[in-house]
This record gives C-alpha cells, sequence and structure tokens, in this order.
C-alpha cells in the first residue's frame, strides 16, 4: 500500500470523513455543467428543499445515536399532516375569525399526533424490548393505515390559505418559515447533544447501554426519548409541508423515511449507536438535496438518480470502514 | 538445535507505530515455551505473526528450519500451526460439532459429510477429557466449557505447534488441573507449544522456557527451573519490584454494607450474610461458577433478588438498582470492561465523567460545565496514572491496564464510600497490577470500605483483612487476616475438611 504519512487530503479524510469531498465534488460539477445551479433562485430553491429533510434526519440521528432505527419518520410526517388537517379545519369552521389560534391548534395536535407514535415506538423499543427495526416498522405499516381510513383515502385539501401564507408561504424574519424551524431547531439539537446530560446519555447508551446502566443512567428513559423527540420532530414536519403543500395525505412523507437515514449514514453517524455529529447531517441532507437538484437540472432520468444515490450510499458507507482501519491502525 | 518453529528478525508496523522490533524465537519440539511481558509488550502481535493471523513487516519465519510463509490462519493450520486465542472465534448460535469443523467442513462436492461427525467430535471430546455434548449450542456453554470447544478445534488438526493464549484464565482449579494433564500429553507427543500468561504459579508449573519481550522486542530467554520470579518480573519491566501485594493498614469503622439472608431470584445465591466495615478489604473467594460474583451483583441491584435484606450505612434498600446504590455511594467495578464497563469508541474523557456527569459540579439543571468536566477528566487521570493520558483518545486504544484504571478513575469521580471489585486485575500486567493494589490502600486507609471478588487466589490470600469462600451459591467460610492460609481456602473450595 502506497501512502504518504503526511499527506493533508489523508489527513482531512481521517478528520472529517468523506462528505465534505463529496459536497465539494458535487457542488464542482454540476457548477461546471450547469450554469443555472449556482444562481441565487436555485441556492434558495435548495435552501428551502432541504429544510424537511435536514430536520427529519436530526430526529433519525438522534434515534441512531442510541443504537436504535426509527422507519416510521415518513409515516409520522404524513398522519402528522392529516392529523393537522382535520383539526385546522374543524378550527376554521367553528371559529372562522381566530386564524392565528387555529393554526397554533392545528400545530399543536401535527406535534402531539407525531408524539403519541414516538411514545408507542419508545414503550415498545425501551419497556417491551422489541427490536427497533421491527416495532417501527408495525407503526410505520399501521400508521399509514390509520391515515388512509382517516381520511378516507383522499387527500385532505381545501386548506385555508391564510394558513398556508403563514407558515408556507410567507415570510418570518424575512426567510422561509421551514427555514427558521430548522435553524432553531438545529441551534436546539446542537445545544442537546453538546451540552447537556440527556444528550450526552444518548452516546452513552448507543455505545454500551449496559455501561450506561452500571454507570447510573437510567437507559429507558433515554430510549424512550429518543423515540419522542424524533417522532415531535416529524409531527412538526408533516405540519409544515401541509402550509406548503396545501394538502394532506398519508404517502405524503414517505421519501423521507430512508432518505434521512442515508443523510444519517453518509455523515458518518454509526447504525451501531454512540457516533455521530448534528453539524455532519446537516450537510449530509444538504448533500442528497444538492445531488437530486443538480441531476434534475441537467436532466437526468429519475431512474438513473436513484442509481446514483444508492451508489453514492454505498460508497459512503465503504469510504467510513476504510477511514475506520485508517483511525484504529 | 532444531527448532520446529521459529522467528527471525521478525518487525511488524501497524501505521507508523512498531508493534515488533526484530523479534527473534524459537520454539523447540515438546516444550511449553512461555511468552512473558506486560501488555502492549507485543506478545499477541507475536503469535498473531506466528499463526498466520498477520503478516510480517520484514524478517522471517522457519517451520522444522525451512522457510515458510502463512498466508492466513486456514494456511498456517495444514502446515501445522494452530492456535487458541483469548477472544473466542467461535459462532455462537452453533453447535459444538459445527464449530469444530468450521472453516475446515468435511465435504463430498458442494454437501457437507455430516455422517461420521458427531462421533469423530465425541471421540475427541473424550479424548481430552471435556464433559461437553457435541449438539450443545455454544452460546449456552459457560465460558470454561467454550474454551474446551476451542481447544477441541485447535486439537482436532494435529497440530505440532500449539499456540495458548491465557488458557486457563477462566478455568476452576480442576479444569485447570485437567488442561496441564492435557498439556502434558501433548508435550510427550513432541508438540512444540506457545504459552502465554500474566501468572507466575502456571510458569511454574509448567513452563520449561521463558521469553520475556519488553517493547516490542526480545528481551531474553531463560530456563524456568533456574529462573527467580523476581528476576523475571525485573526482566519484562526493566525496574525491580519488591512486593508486589502491599500492606494495607487496617481500621475498621462502622458498618457501611449490610447484606443479611440474601438469595436471588435465580437461586445462584443462597441465604448470604456479609458485613463490610470502614477502612477495611474484604476478599470473596471461589471457584469459577460458584456464584461469587453474583453476590456482589445481587448487591449491586443487577440481579433480582427473592429473599434478604441490603443495608447501606444502616438504612434500609428495599430494591437496589444501579443508579439507587450509585447515589447512596456504592460503586461496583465490572469485570467485565468490554460489555459492560467502558464505552470504548467514546472518548477517555467522557468514560472517567459517565456516573458523575449527571450532579454538581459537572452540570447544573440538565447543562454540562465542560470545563469542569476536563479538568476533573485530567485530575482522575493523573491520579490513576493512566499513561500517556489523552482525554479526547478512544479508550479502545488504551491497554486492559489503563482501561481498568479508567473505571476505578469512573467510581471515585463520585463520592463513593463501599467499592464492589469484581476481579480487580483480571487480564492486566504486573505493573499496572501493582498500581491497582496502591489504589485499593490509599482508599482503604482512606476509609473507604471495599470488597474484592477475585479468581486469583494470591491476590485475595494477601490483601484481605478478611476472607469469605463462596461455594454453590453459600458462604461457607470467613476467616480473619490471622487464619488466611491457602490449604483452608482449598479446602472451603472443594467442602473437604481442613488440612
Amino acid at each position: 500500500m502506497t501512502k504518504a504519512p503526511n499527506n493533508p487530503l489523508k489527513t482531512a479524510f481521517i478528520q472529517l470523513g468523506i462528505l465534505p469531498f463529496l459536497l465539494v465534488a458535487a457542488i464542482a460539477f454540476f457548477a461546471l455543467n450547469e450554469s443555472r445551479f449556482l444562481s441565487s433562485l436555485n441556492i434558495f430553491n435548495v435552501a428551502r428543499q432541504s429544510t424537511f429533510l435536514i430536520m427529519i434526519a436530526m430526529g433519525q440521528m438522534i434515534v441512531l445515536l442510541t443504537a436504535g432505527l426509527d422507519l416510521s419518520v415518513g409515516a409520522v410526517v404524513g398522519f402528522a399532516g392529516v392529523v393537522s388537517a382535520l383539526v385546522l379545519k374543524a378550527m376554521v369552521a367553528a371559529f372562522p375569525d381566530a386564524m392565528v389560534l387555529a393554526a397554533i391548534v392545528a400545530m399543536g395536535s401535527g406535534v402531539l399526533a407525531g408524539m403519541v407514535v414516538g411514545l408507542i415506538n419508545g414503550i415498545g423499543v425501551a419497556l417491551l424490548n422489541v427490536p427497533p427495526f421491527m416495532m417501527t416498522l408495525g407503526t410505520m405499516t399501521s400508521l399509514v393505515g390509520v391515515s388512509l381510513s382517516m381520511t378516507k383515502g383522499l387527500p385532505v385539501t381545501q386548506i385555508p390559505d391564510a394558513f398556508q401564507d403563514m407558515l408556507g408561504y410567507g415570510r418570518m424574519f424575512g426567510m422561509a418559515p421551514a427555514m427558521v424551524f430548522t435553524i432553531v431547531l438545529f441551534i436546539a439539537m446542537w445545544l442537546l447533544l453538546n451540552r447537556t446530560t440527556v444528550g450526552r446519555y444518548f452516546y452513552a447508551v448507543g455505545s454500551n447501554i449496559r455501561a450506561a446502566q452500571l454507570s447510573g443512567i437510567n437507559t429507558k428513559r433515554q430510549l424512550m426519548l429518543a423515540y419522542l423527540i424524533c417522532s415531535a420532530i416529524c409531527g412538526m414536519v408533516g405540519v409544515l409541508f401541509l402550509a406548503r403543500t396545501g394538502s394532506a395525505e398519508a404517502l405524503n412523507g414517505s421519501n423521507y423515511g430512508l432518505q434521512a437515514v442515508a443523510a444519517c449514514v453518509i455523515a458518518g453517524v454509526s447504525l451501531f449507536g454512540g457516533a455521530g455529529k448534528v453539524r455532519d447531517v446537516v450537510l449530509g441532507a444538504v448533500f442528497i438535496v444538492i445531488l437530486t437538484n443538480g441531476m434534475n437540472l441537467i436532466r437526468v432520468e429519475s431512474y438513473v438518480q436513484q442509481i446514483v444515490l444508492g451508489a453514492i450510499l454505498i460508497l459512503a458507507l465503504v469510504a467510513d470502514q476504510l477511514r475506520t482501519r485508517l483511525i484504529t491502525r | 538445535m532444531s527448532y520446529v518453529l521459529e522467528a527471525r528478525a521478525v518487525s511488524k508496523s501497524f501505521g507508523g507505530v512498531r508493534a515488533l522490533r526484530e523479534m527473534d524465537f524459537g520454539l523447540r519440539p515438546g516444550e511449553v515455551h512461555v511468552l512473558f511481558g506486560e501488555n502492549g509488550a507485543g506478545k499477541s502481535t507475536l503469535i498473531n505473526v506466528l499463526c498466520g493471523a498477520l503478516q510480517p513487516t520484514s524478517g522471517t519465519i522457519l517451520r522444522n528450519g525451512e522457510v515458510a510463509q502463512f498466508r492466513d490462519v486456514q494456511d498456517a493450520r495444514r502446515q501445522g500451526v494452530a492456535a487458541m486465542f483469548q477472544e473466542f472465534s467461535l459462532a455462537p448460535h452453533l453447535t459444538v460439532e459445527e464449530n469444530i469443523f468450521l472453516g475446515a467442513e468435511p465435504r463430498n462436492g458442494i454437501w457437507l459429510k455430516i455422517g461420521n461427525r458427531r462421533q469423530r467430535v465425541q471421540a475427541a471430546l473424550d479424548a481430552y477429557g471435556f464433559a461437553v455434548k457435541p449438539t450443545q449450542t455454544v452460546m449456552h456453554l459457560s465460558r470454561a466449557q467454550q474454551q474446551m470447544v476451542e481447544m477441541t478445534k485447535a486439537l482436532m488438526t494435529d497440530p505440532k505447534v500449539l499456540i495458548l493464549d491465557e488458557p486457563t484464565a477462566s478455568l476452576s482449579q480442576k479444569e485447570t488441573e485437567a488442561m496441564y494433564g492435557l498439556i502434558a500429553e501433548l508435550k510427550a507427543k513432541g508438540v512444540g507449544i506457545i504459552y502465554i500468561t500474566h501468572r507466575m504459579k502456571e510458569i511454574e508449573a509448567i513452563g520449561d522456557r521463558v521469553t520475556v519481550m519488553r517493547d516490542g522486542a526480545f528481551i531474553a530467554t531463560v530456563d524456568v527451573a533456574s529462573t527467580s520470579q523476581q528476576h523475571l518480573v525485573e526482566l519484562m519491566t526493566g525496574r525491580q519490584i519488591t512486593n508486589l501485594y502491599p500492606d494495607v493498614a487496617h481500621k475498621p469503622g462502622k458498618a457501611l454494607l449490610h447484606v443479611t439472608g440474601l438469595t436471588t431470584a435465580d437461586g445462584m445465591i443462597n441465604d448470604a450474610n456479609l458485613t463490610l466495615h470502614q477502612g477495611e478489604m474484604v476478599g470473596i473467594a471461589g471457584l469459577v461458577g460458584c456464584g461469587k460474583s453474583d453476590l456482589i451483583r445481587a448487591v449491586f441491584g443487577l440481579s433480582a433478588i427473592a429473599k434478604g435484606t441490603v443495608e447501606v450505612d444502616g438504612t434500609p434498600v428495599a430494591r437496589p438498582v444501579p443508579r439507587d446504590m450509585l447515589a447512596r455511594g456504592v460503586a461496583y467495578i465490572t469485570s467485565d470492561r468490554r460489555n459492560e464497563g467502558l464505552m470504548m469508541l467514546r472518548p477517555t474523557r467522557e468514560n472517567l465523567t459517565l456516573s458523575a456527569i449527571g450532579q454538581q459540579p459537572l452540570s447544573s439543571g440538565g447543562f454540562l460545565k465542560l470545563g469542569r468536566e476536563r479538568d476533573m477528566a485530567q485530575d482522575l487521570g493523573t491520579k490513576l496514572t493512566v499513561s500517556p493520558l489523552a482525554l479526547e483518545k478512544s479508550v479502545l486504544a488504551y491497554s486492559g491496564g489503563n482501561q481498568q484504571k479508567i473505571m476505578i478513575a469512573k467510581a471515585i469521580a463520585r463520592d463513593t464510600k463501599v467499592f464492589l471489585f469484581d476481579e480487580p486485575t483480571v487480564g492486566i500486567d504486573v505493573s499496572a497490577r501493582v498500581e491497582v493494589y496502591g489504589f485499593l490502600k490509599a482508599l482503604v486507609e482512606a476509609g473507604a470500605a471495599v470488597l474484592i471478588v477475585s479468581s486469583d487466589l494470591p491476590e485475595v490470600l494477601n490483601l484481605s483483612h478478611r476472607l469469605l469462600v463462596v461455594r454453590d451459591g453459600r458462604i461457607v467460610d470467613e476467616m480473619p487476616k490471622a487464619d488466611i492460609s491457602e490449604s483452608r481456602v482449598l479446602a472451603a473450595f472443594f467442602g473437604t475438611a481442613a488440612a
């Protein structure tokens, strides 16, 4: 094997992982091949399109940190959208003048709907010891059924314009509302994971749950919290999604489920738990959106896009293995 | 002199680190050749190179005087070199017979030849005197039994060179005797045996020659018969260690831990009574599987209690759980560092402070005080002489001795009055051991109550102010320091009358 010990690229790879290289490569490639890629309009688009995935990926990350997995994130987005749409329409019908109140109640009920699912996942995983994969596969499957039967299989539409303006198309501090939510959530997540005991315990539980227990950590509570936080975030995304699209459907979030896991894994979050940085997860999500956006701009067929995404995911995992080997030797 | 296996100027580097430096080693047929050295001295690297698991960076390996190359472990086995590792290479969900043939299955084309497999395995197990059934699933076997399976697997290939890495570490006295018997038979057949151990007694019992390693390099090869223990330790550490076991002052104060009539739900412990005072070191000895660890694990809340009471500092604890016991000042330091002691891939700092991080002064209102955490971790690491201390390095990179120190430091990080040690020196080298004993002494003399459960008999014989013996889940003997003797302990182990 040829290797220069002081190769700066290699040092950077060991320190940062594969993601920065992929990001730079993708941006350079699309910028050279398509002039519209770096236009301010497109950058704004990418930023806005990334928000949902970034938020869901941050939720998924907490679960992954505890060595778990939440397959139900996409279904929660759809379910929370349906719940908040129905609540919103009922509120508007009852109190036509109190739009702000209706929006707040709708938002709250969406988040609450998510938390109910999170509680069920948490009870299954933490208290009943069901493997996370099976538990969340179960809730995902039933949840789609619940959403479909609540809407009789039809999308919920005719969402009041005022609601869509407020949380979807309007401006908060000069930004898209979803952007503001993403920034606030990122700061909150960063603080949680780097500056609080609860955050530290997520890493501990994922690294070695027995050691965490022997160190006096309430491991069941931590697992429970992980699923709760993840689902609450997805519930919130469901509401924002509703405000953006103006229609609520059971399968609205289904694309996000695996993309969020992919974003985390590309960002170096270990599927075995205990390792991962929230900053990288944001970059991971942005990378996936950039890739999709760029391929759309240079008119790559959607089937081919799937092939590229899958291949890059595998490449990232292989690179991560290589990196682990470089670190431990 | 003809060697059955020889290493000449073998070096092995990992990245920039040289784990082996021009190592020379020669194994004669029919000898037990002990490899001796501290953790990190390069013993494991050497045997990994000799059994084909690693390729040397430079140097040559000779088999019966001819240059040999082992592509991998299977290749080495075909050439008559088999190894039995400390970390078992068994598949837990497969049966004994499946494991024994794993990687070398007899086949008819693509089909497994199952016909006489069971008889062959049974015959081998009988021949070696191992009480294991070929159809048992490996995960349901005890550690000692798993070791027997591993040994059978190595021996089925009829090796001329056998490498054993601490084979008796998890064996009881009786099983150890059986292992020695087996080794004697193999020697008589002319098999050369490379044997890694940290135990002096073992070297004297079965070793013919000893090769001492330090810092990845050859130090000396000596005959066991003409070398004193003291000299061996000096060769290994490069300095003089006069006394392994310190004298610990005994000033018992009030009772801090009081256990009466303890019976566990799984029946491992029956009607145990135990009192532990301030400023006292109490040892618990017993054979593997007698329940001695289960006793302190139950006290700490790691297995359910069916009957009996536990009192900490005069206050009864209805149902012990680890979180609550830690809050009461009781810490349990596990024997299983990897699986339940440390977060292997997390930084040393986080491991050191894990049990204390939820409390003042390291956090308040759920928010971490990172500066104070760093200071405390630095203090703890320095106090316990973790070396080299790198707070942000993952614990995995440290030797067993340093990892053990980190676990002790973790217990000290909180206001702990009662320390329950489960095998405090398992798998750590002599100089780390001396340091660990130093900390235990300091703890006891500062007024802590220390309980040591240990399979290392000299350790508990020499350190304990009082020594309890557990047999079949019951405390069968208790002796004050003046009455502690090896013969009385052994008599209690096996339930025979004291000599």
